[in-house]
């Protein structure tokens, strides 16, 4: 089966972030206001072949984990859809 | 016998040339080795220099890790040989798990390249064997992502540990506790933003760079040796 994932990246909680710090002191020049704790991150997809579901999510976690993100700054989320054959 | 320095070149580095006529210019043997070798050949010492390995693409150092000769870098480092990380070289050995912590985007989101003064605050690495604690350096630093983060723990370690070997004087990047250089548990490995090649020399503006590659030499020395 092959299945549509969809990697999001953000810095971890607790860890500074000048780019989203920068976007959110420009909103008010922007005329936005009550727009806060804005983070930037970014987002990555890919097609993965895999049995079933589980071990596509098992493969695209490992994936996401060991190089789409730096586990030491930062965390990831991953969501999967099938794809029709 | 002239220590043989391996400077691993990977697509995109640029700084290999500057550090290979630095150590020569010690009386070392700085050797350019291709990040698509599976070996080592026979080196003493390896440096990771400066530039974009692999264009920075999706972090600095994330792909760079992958090259085939880290293979080789990272059981050379197991073994004790020294090896040492400048500016995105520190990128690639936090990435390949070699050092501890991350270097993130500088706190003001600018590329900094400047003269920047720093201090010895630890000898015991193969980076620093030859320098004094305190002693004062002004040496350039050239990057964007040089922003030292860790965890607590680690923060900890580096510090009861006597690990982190220079500190900014003036911390231009936000890095915490004013990091510029660390080693690891054995200070063998040594990584660090601030280019000590480019203040090889008088003309270039400053020679204060000469400590850390003559440590480095030295420290090589007794693997040569065997």
């Amino acid at each position: 089966m092959r299945f549509q994932a969809r990697v999001e990246v953000h810095l971890r909680d607790g860890i500074a972030d000048p780019e989203g710090a920068t976007i959110e002191r420009a909103l008010p020049a922007l005329g936005f206001d009550g727009v806060a704790h804005v983070r930037a991150g970014r987002s990555f997809s890919f097609e993965v072949d895999a049995a079933d579901e589980g071990a596509a999510r098992v493969k695209a976690t490992e994936l996401a984990d060991r190089l789409l993100a730096n586990p030491v700054i930062e965390q990831s989320t991953l969501e999967l859809q099938a794809l029709g054959s | 016998m002239a220590v043989t320095v391996g400077v691993v070149v990977f697509p995109g580095t640029n700084c290999e040339y500057d550090v290979v006529q630095a150590i020569d210019g010690l009386g070392g043997q700085g050797q350019l080795l291709w990040h698509g070798d599976v070996g080592l050949s026979r080196v003493d010492a390896v440096v990771l220099p400066g530039g974009f390995a692999h264009g920075d693409y999706l972090r600095p150092g994330a792909l760079a890790r992958f090259s085939p000769i880290m293979d080789a870098v990272t059981e050379f480092a197991r073994a004790g040989g020294p090896v040492v990380g400048i500016c995105n070289g520190f990128q690639v050995l936090t990435e390949a798990g070699l050092l501890p912590g991350a270097l993130q985007k500088n706190g003001r989101l600018r590329f900094l390249c400047q003269p920047t003064p720093l201090q010895v605050t630890s000898t015991a690495s193969v980076l620093t064997g030859l320098a004094t604690v305190g002693d004062e350096l002004m040496i350039p630093i050239n990057h964007f992502s040089g922003s030292y983060v860790c965890d607590e723990q680690t923060r900890h370690e580096l510090t009861e540990g006597n690990r982190v070997v220079l500190r900014y004087l003036d911390n231009p990047n936000g890095s915490v506790d004013d990091i510029a250089g660390i080693a690891n548990e054995a200070g063998n490995v040594v990584g660090l933003m601030p280019h000590p090649e480019r203040a090889s020399s008088a003309l270039l503006g400053s020679e204060d760079g000469l400590i850390l590659l003559r440590s480095l030499l030295a420290a090589a020395l007794p693997v040569a040796a065997v």
